[in-house]
């Protein structure tokens, strides 16, 4: 992998979107939000609530850099990323982790070869690191045990889980997360949480440096005390709900940002 | 009163009929036409951006891609040796069977190795073999593909940093175009030694030295050369085409049986048409 060797400004934003109009990941023609203006900065914890179909996921794709907006600007540290596969901007796309709903980990490969792949891929690590590596990322997940098996034979959870690991492989500087809460059970939904506090914080797998993360979500109540940067997509708008200037909230107030309207 | 006849037909028609029926054979051939112009483009762009990719990524992240392209090279290589095995005992039977009946009557027997070569080396086993690899691991490249791309993995991939390009058409490319080099020479030498086989069963007075120096003389350098760049470039043809069906947009469950058959029906016009280029060359050389 190429070092990144560029003077990193610490305050320039690490991903900015101006008058972005976000684009369907199923239907590149429809439109699934508009005039989105947004800038990530070092250190930040977002989460981004809104019902079904309000364009979560492909706000996340727009700004991991897989899903060009359809009109404004996207920079991901501070480079515009055109469509397709530029092997010059490999290095910056790879500061970025996305772990999907559910996964989306590779169907013909074992949860471990899943792990190793982007290592394998990127790095010219040796055997025995890449083994440690990829055992060090899944113990981080508490999904050693299953490292042989394919994600088939695993559940849903246990494959978010995985995904994650993959995620953290290359130590990203940023980590999306798409609805990494949704369908899990309370003591999935609480290792979640406190696993990505102490990400934000920094975390031994990533050498213990402080990940920007941003996740989305489908209720915006459990990320209350985690996150400590709050928007919600809805009616093809994107609104900032709360700054760290300004974070009382209570769980009704987050309901309504996300509704539109007091819930009985 | 006319509007709501008019919509109400089209319901009708939508509902019991796709209604796509042209209103004349001219518009129905341009259509067609039109449609077939795009896809080739698409194909043809497609067709580029892989080869660019395999040119330019060649060797890049060998830990990942080479076990890849072995997996593909025994899906398209190794498994398919029985069959091709059984059919060269075919081919040499078909040929023989039909030439031994033909050229005894005009006392010719003589030239059974000349015809061999020029039917199963030139002709017929690069193309059978294409036919096959197509039929039997092209086919599951469009729906190994289309359930890739389906289930959001082409996506992770991007996301990993990982050109798709790079990680699912490559290795086939490179699988496909070996295991049809392969299992064409295995082909013809099956066919060639059975050939003899149904010779010496059906009492020709031919003696193997004799057989196999027919052969011989009969082949020049340019049948290897051509052997060579034809069998590359029909599994290649085949990958990008299969892959290309796979991967160009996103499959709907239903989609995919007929992504599947245009994927075959264009593959095999794609051979055929490098086999006649390549009947060219020989007329020419």
């Amino acid at each position: 992998m190429t070092e990144v060797t560029e003077h990193i400004d610490e305050h320039a934003p690490l991903i900015e979107m101006t008058g972005a109009a976000i684009p369907s990941l199923v239907d590149s023609d429809r439109m699934m939000a508009e005039d989105v203006t947004w800038s990530l900065h070092r250190g930040e914890y977002w989460a981004i609530g809104g019902l079904h179909g309000t364009g979560k996921s492909d706000f996340i794709s727009t700004a991991a850099g897989i899903l060009p907006p359809i009109k404004g600007t996207y920079r991901l540290f501070g480079k515009e990323m055109p469509p397709g596969f530029v092997q010059e901007l490999l290095p910056t796309r790879l500061r970025v982790g996305l772990v999907f709903d559910g996964g989306r980990l590779l169907g013909h490969l074992s949860v471990a070869e899943n792990v190793a792949l982007p290592l394998q891929y990127h790095t010219d690590m040796p055997l025995e690191n890449l083994v440690a590596r990829v055992r060090d990322l899944l113990t981080a997940v508490e999904m050693l045990a299953v490292a042989e098996q394919h994600p088939a034979s695993i559940n849903r959870n246990s494959q978010q889980r995985v995904g994650l690991a993959r995620a953290l492989g290359l130590k990203p500087e940023v980590l999306l997360l798409d609805k990494p809460l949704s369908g899990l059970d309370p003591e999935d939904a609480r290792w979640w949480l406190a696993m990505l506090d102490d990400l934000s914080k920094g975390h031994s797998i990533v050498d213990g440096k402080p990940i920007t993360i941003v996740a989305t979500a489908d209720d915006l109540r459990p990320w209350r005390g985690h996150a400590r940067q709050f928007a919600v997509l809805r009616t093809k708008h994107f609104r900032v709900v709360t700054t760290p200037s300004t974070p009382e909230f209570t769980e009704e107030s987050l309901m309504r940002e996300m509704v539109g309207k007091d819930l009985d | 009163m006319e509007n709501g006849t008019a919509s109400e037909t089209r319901i009708e028609t939508a509902f019991f009929w796709p209604a796509r029926a042209s209103r004349s054979y001219v518009n129905f051939i341009g259509r067609r036409l039109i449609r077939f112009v795009s896809s080739l483009h698409a194909l043809g762009a497609f067709a580029l951006i892989s080869l660019g990719v395999l040119v330019s990524k060649f060797g890049a992240a060998r830990p990942v891609i080479y076990p890849i392209a072995v997996t593909h090279l025994a899906r398209s290589g190794l498994r398919l040796l029985p069959m091709i095995l059984f059919l060269s005992l075919a081919l040499g039977l078909v040929i023989i069977g039909q030439t031994v009946s033909l050229l005894s009557r005009v006392g010719a027997t003589q030239f059974l190795g000349t015809v061999m070569t020029a039917v199963v080396v030139r002709e017929l086993g690069p193309l059978l073999t294409a036919l096959i690899v197509l039929a039997r691991a092209g086919t599951a490249n469009v729906v190994d593909l289309g359930t890739a791309r389906a289930l959001g993995e082409v996506e992770a991939l991007e996301v990993m940093g990982i050109d798709p390009i790079h990680y699912l058409v490559v290795p086939r490319m490179i699988g496909m175009a070996l295991g049809v080099f392969a299992l064409t020479v295995y082909l013809m030498l099956g066919a060639l030694a059975s050939g003899y086989l149904w010779a010496f069963l059906q009492d020709v007075p031919l003696t193997p030295g004799d057989y196999f120096r027919q052969l011989a003389a009969s082949l020049r350098w340019i049948d290897f050369a051509v052997l060579g760049a034809k069998t590359f470039m029909f599994g290649i043809s085949i990958a990008i085409v299969t892959c290309y069906h796979g991967l160009a947009r996103m499959l709907r469950l239903e989609e995919v049986s007929r992504a599947t058959v245009s994927a075959v029906a264009q593959a095999v016009i794609v051979c055929v048409l490098i086999d006649a280029l390549f009947i060219v060359i020989y007329l020419v050389a």
